[in-house]
């Protein structure tokens, strides 16, 4: 089975629940999807290995074929070949890769080069399976790094996926395939306003969902009312604990200290698959 | 010379735009007889590469010289190619920036002015609605 694990806002603590979760229960492998900023390694502090880099095509011009005729910068929708009366230039960072340029060229001017933007990565032991994308810096497009590093999931396993917030395209390769979605929100305004946009998403994406409330005692209780009204289950409730916090600042899991937090991970997994 | 000005409408008196990939409007001056062509740029709402579009736009148009706010890295790399100077900084009216251009008192950059991707503001076609816990950043 896999879990994404996502949410509207940032800093809501998917990576706390994702964390916490793989570590609670048997059988898993976790991934961690925020290849821009990923963060799950902080707490689990396994040796990592690279496992391959990740490429994407990138137009080269022959300048010596082309004739400056504008076809492909006109078929590009991202504005990665300008074309000008007697020159033409690449922005590989502005590349989508689909090849459309290449098909579109009368010349046959054009041909695709291999650029790497990124690597996926694995620890080495460890009690639990944990793989990784890390997206190069200065390179925008996160989702082909995202989408290689979910081909590392073991059907056999439970597979937890950590995505990065918001709702633009990386969040949407990391929930995309997934049996169920938790979203971590937390009852603030910003909390509740990105939650809705979230779950627009996964009801678009018609990927079953619930939603863990952290920080569960600031704010006020908007995302329960809501959740009520909807019938949207609440699957668990994190308090706004200092103990919690405290061990979370030293980057330690906090079921590893607290193993109550354990069993009620454990119960959160019973919960997901009874409902799908 | 002909010298083409961000705008924030297609006239003389309008307002200098100081994004250059999402102004409203390029206005085409000739600098001697103050005659000029108002071009709505294509490329405000484009998802990505505003600044390559906006520049490939003006590229084709025999410009010498363009008067704008600031500018990033792609669209400077467009312009310089196509040989037009790149003047930022500008401020006032387009007729004003003009003026201010002809004195002297603008310089011609020498390189971007900004990072990719400033103009896009909120919700920008990238963004990834980022807002950490503690501070939102890019």
């Amino acid at each position: 089975m896999k879990i994404a694990i996502a949410s509207g806002k940032g800093g809501t603590g998917k990576t706390t629940v994702a964390v916490n979760f793989a570590l609670s229960i048997e059988n898993v492998q976790l991934f961690d999807c925020d290849v821009e900023e990923p963060n799950c390694h902080l707490f689990l502090g396994f040796n990592l290995e690279k496992v391959e880099d990740i490429n994407i095509l990138t137009p080269v011009v022959d300048k010596t074929k082309c004739d400056f005729c504008g076809n492909c910068s006109e078929f590009c929708q991202f504005n990665a070949i300008a074309v000008l009366p007697d020159d033409v230039l690449v922005f590989p960072a502005l590349c989508h890769g689909c090849g459309g340029c290449v098909m579109v060229c009368p010349k046959d001017a054009i041909v695709y080069e291999n650029r790497s933007i990124g690597i996926i990565e694995k620890s080495k032991g460890g009690n639990i399976e944990f793989y990784r994308g890390v997206l190069n810096i200065g390179e925008a497009m996160a989702s082909p790094v995202i989408k290689a590093l979910k081909k590392h999931v073991d059907e056999s396993k439970t597979a937890i996926f950590d995505a990065p917030p918001g709702t633009a395209c990386p969040v949407i390769s990391s929930v995309q395939g997934a049996d169920y979605c938790i979203l971590v929100t937390e009852s603030t305004p910003f909390g509740f306003h990105d939650l809705l946009l979230a779950l627009d998403v996964l009801r678009k994406l018609e990927i079953p969902f619930g939603i863990i409330i952290n920080r569960c005692d600031i704010g006020d209780d908007r995302v329960e009312k809501y959740c009520d009204t909807e019938r949207i289950p609440v699957l668990m409730k994190i308090p706004h604990d200092r103990k919690i916090a405290r061990l979370y600042s030293e980057g330690i899991p906090f079921v590893n200290r607290i193993p109550e937090w354990k069993v009620k991970f454990v119960q959160l997994l019973n919960k997901i698959q009874a409902q799908i | 010379m002909k010298i083409c000005v961000t705008a924030t409408a297609g006239s003389l008196d309008a307002v200098v735009d100081p994004r250059f990939g999402r102004c409203q409007y390029f206005v085409i001056v000739d600098s001697e007889t103050m005659e000029f062509e108002a071009l709505k740029n294509p490329s405000i709402s484009a998802p990505g590469g505003a600044g390559v579009q906006a520049a490939q736009a003006i590229a084709n148009k025999g410009i010498d010289v363009l008067i704008t706010g600031s500018i990033g890295p792609n669209a400077f790399r467009i312009l310089s190619a196509a040989g037009i100077k790149v003047v930022t900084g500008a401020s006032g009216s387009v007729a004003n920036a003009i003026e201010q251009y002809n004195k002297g008192e603008l310089q011609a950059t020498t390189g971007p002015t900004e990072p990719a991707y400033a103009g896009m503001g909120r919700g920008g076609g990238m963004g990834r609605g980022r807002g950490r816990g503690m501070g939102s950043r890019r």
